[in-house]
């Protein structure tokens, strides 16, 4: 099982630290892993960090390789980082757009010709059940076909650690269930580690086999949804006074009764 | 793991189909511009027949002395010129649109041809230049190292700013303002003589295009585009965004930096050899773009053959619309692309 274990971890920008020394106990593969947190709590810095897109102290290691010491190009072997959405206005299919992530490092996936780059590409489309969108330009997709694209590009490269910022933060409700389910499918059926920044708490709930909450660039819990939610957590973190509750489904539920102070 | 595809998938089909399809519009386009460079030999003040001009290249000795200095000398030279200017300028245009990822940019827009003509101006006026450079090679230098200082300012701006197309435009077009006053303080200062020449550099002409410029165009492209070409798949992913291009392995910073260094040595060359020419470099890579898309393995090829085209019909307009007179080229460009331009302005302006 793929494990990835994070000890002494900091980022900063210009001089502001965001995270100091953030250690977790060790993230093993097949799940999926929330982080939440209020604004600001440091949670797109802890994951660009895990991307190697900002410097940072410490130690990543992912089973005996230390990524941390890693290149870039190296890194893009293990780790797909995927942003918040697909920029606008880019004339190319979505087909053209899951390839370019092939071709773009050779170096670091496997792919011996085009051919195979675009037979890759489409199968990765069909995996996540967006076959259909292979031929349309990015331009005429819907918010959550743009995501699926995007997830695709992510996803082809067969990353073992897979990071996802915000991936439904733009998404009405179908689709954010859509997306954070082929992630987690893909984390089940491949064994690899996805870790998602989310805001939605009650999606996270839903979803997650593990949450971690950060708050002022520390673990402020960490666990099972049902163990690390509560409410005095939701009290001394999101200055929010609610309950976590177990519905007839038997999916937890956050509700929000209003805010403290 | 995954669910195989079939090599016949009627989806990876039609990719297929649009590649070739890509192929022969990038084919047409290069014979549309074999096609122009005919036209623009063709054309000018002396009323040489289309007939004597075409055996005339075929068999230079068929030609009296006269006919043959005219079209050996004078319009061969500035038809291939205005192609590999055009070429050049486009190229420089495409790569900068993406890696800057502003759909405004170009040399001229940005004000990096602006700081190679006063680079020039420097060299032709007052003679300073770096160190140890010969005095022939002072001129072009000097428009590289100012065109290149310019592209880092704009770079930095765009990086410490991270604002949007409109912002990176506006340092732009201060910068155009900028390097434009210190170049006509320059020519306030000049001599009659330097004065002359000075003119030609801020007004874009293929009067004084030569075989000489012909050979240091060419010989840049063809250091340049290679390297271009290598690029190209790092260049398509950079367009999904920075973060997702490096995660997938690309050193962005690098790409970024050897990308802006070929666009100032393309700019500086055109510069240098016919002055500022304007909007060539944004027009060429947009119409690539609906053309070809922006795989840029074809939409580099694409930009630089639609850049050329553009600027040879645009050197034969300069020819025909004043009768018995050719007008500097870069009048003519100037009307094409403010309409552009600011079509462009406009529509990225709404989507922000």
């Amino acid at each position: 099982m793929t494990r990835l274990e994070i000890a002494g971890l900091s980022v900063g920008y210009r001089g502001r630290t965001v995270i100091d020394g953030l250690s977790l106990p060790a993230i093993s593969g097949g799940g999926l892993v929330t982080l939440v947190g209020p604004n600001g709590a440091g949670k797109t810095s802890l994951l660009r960090a895990l991307a190697g897109l900002v410097p940072a102290g410490g130690q990543v290691r992912l089973d005996a390789i230390a990524l941390d010491r890693l290149s870039l190009r190296d890194r893009a072997r293990h780790v797909a980082y995927m942003p918040q959405t697909l920029p606008q206005g880019v004339a190319l299919s979505v087909l053209e757009t899951v390839v370019a992530a092939l071709l773009a490092s050779p170096a670091s996936v496997a792919v011996a010709s085009e051919a195979d780059a675009a037979r890759l590409a489409l199968a990765q489309l069909d995996a996540i059940g967006a076959l259909d969108l292979a031929g349309r330009r990015l331009d005429e997709l819907s918010g959550g076909q743009r995501q699926l694209a995007s997830l695709a590009q992510a996803l082809v490269r067969g990353p073992r650690v897979l990071l996802l910022d915000e991936p439904t933060s733009a998404l009405d409700l179908r689709h954010q269930h859509e997306v954070m389910d082929v992630a987690r499918d893909y984390a089940r059926r491949t064994g690899a580690i996805v870790i998602a920044v989310l805001h939605d708490l009650q999606a996270a709930a839903r979803i997650s086999d593990r949450v971690v909450v950060l708050d002022r660039g520390a673990v402020a819990a960490d666990g099972a949804a049902i163990d690390a939610l509560t409410p005095e957590l939701l009290a001394r973190v999101w200055k929010v006074r609610g309950r976590i509750e177990r519905c007839s489904h038997g999916t937890l539920q956050v509700m929000v009764d209003g805010i403290v102070g | 793991m995954r669910a195989s595809i079939d090599p016949d998938h009627p989806l990876l089909a039609a990719h297929r189909r649009t590649a070739r399809r890509r192929d022969a519009i990038v084919a047409a386009l290069a014979l549309a511009c074999v096609a122009a460079l005919v036209l623009d030999v063709v054309t000018g003040p002396a009323s040489l027949g289309v007939r004597t001009v075409i055996d005339g290249l075929v068999r230079p000795g068929s030609l009296d002395p006269t006919a043959h200095a005219i079209i050996w000398q004078i319009r061969l030279p500035q038809a291939l010129v205005a192609m590999l200017v055009g070429a050049a300028l486009s190229l420089a245009g495409a790569e900068m649109q993406t890696v800057l990822n502003n759909p405004l940019s170009d040399p001229f827009t940005l004000g990096v041809s602006s700081a190679a003509s006063f680079g020039a101006s420097l060299a032709i006026v007052l003679g300073i230049s770096i160190p140890f450079v010969p005095f022939d090679a002072m001129t072009p230098i000097n428009a590289f190292v100012l065109a290149f200082a310019a592209v880092l300012v704009i770079q930095a701006l765009a990086r410490a700013q991270g604002g949007g197309a409109q912002t990176l435009v506006l340092f732009g077009i201060a910068l155009v303002f900028a390097f434009n006053a210190l170049t006509a303080l320059v020519q306030f200062i000049a001599s009659p003589e330097a004065l002359q020449q000075l003119v030609f550099w801020t007004m874009g002409s293929l009067s004084r295009a030569s075989w000489g410029a012909v050979g240091l165009l060419g010989a840049v492209l063809v250091a340049v585009v290679p390297f271009a070409l290598l690029s190209a798949r790092q260049l398509t992913a950079l367009r999904l965004g920075e973060d997702r291009a490096a995660s997938t392995g690309v050193d962005v910073r690098r790409l970024r930096f050897v990308s802006l260094f070929r666009v100032s040595l393309l700019s500086a060359t055109a510069v240098a050899c016919v002055g500022v020419v304007g909007f060539v470099g944004l027009v060429g890579p947009h119409i690539a773009r609906l053309l070809l898309g922006e795989d840029h393995r074809r939409f580099l090829p694409g930009s630089m053959l639609v850049g050329a085209l553009l600027m040879s019909l645009a050197a034969s307009a300069a020819k025909l619309i004043v009768p018995g007179a050719s007008l500097p080229v870069g009048i003519v460009t100037a009307l094409i692309g403010v309409p552009v331009f600011l079509a462009l302005m406009m529509r990225s302006g709404a989507r922000a």
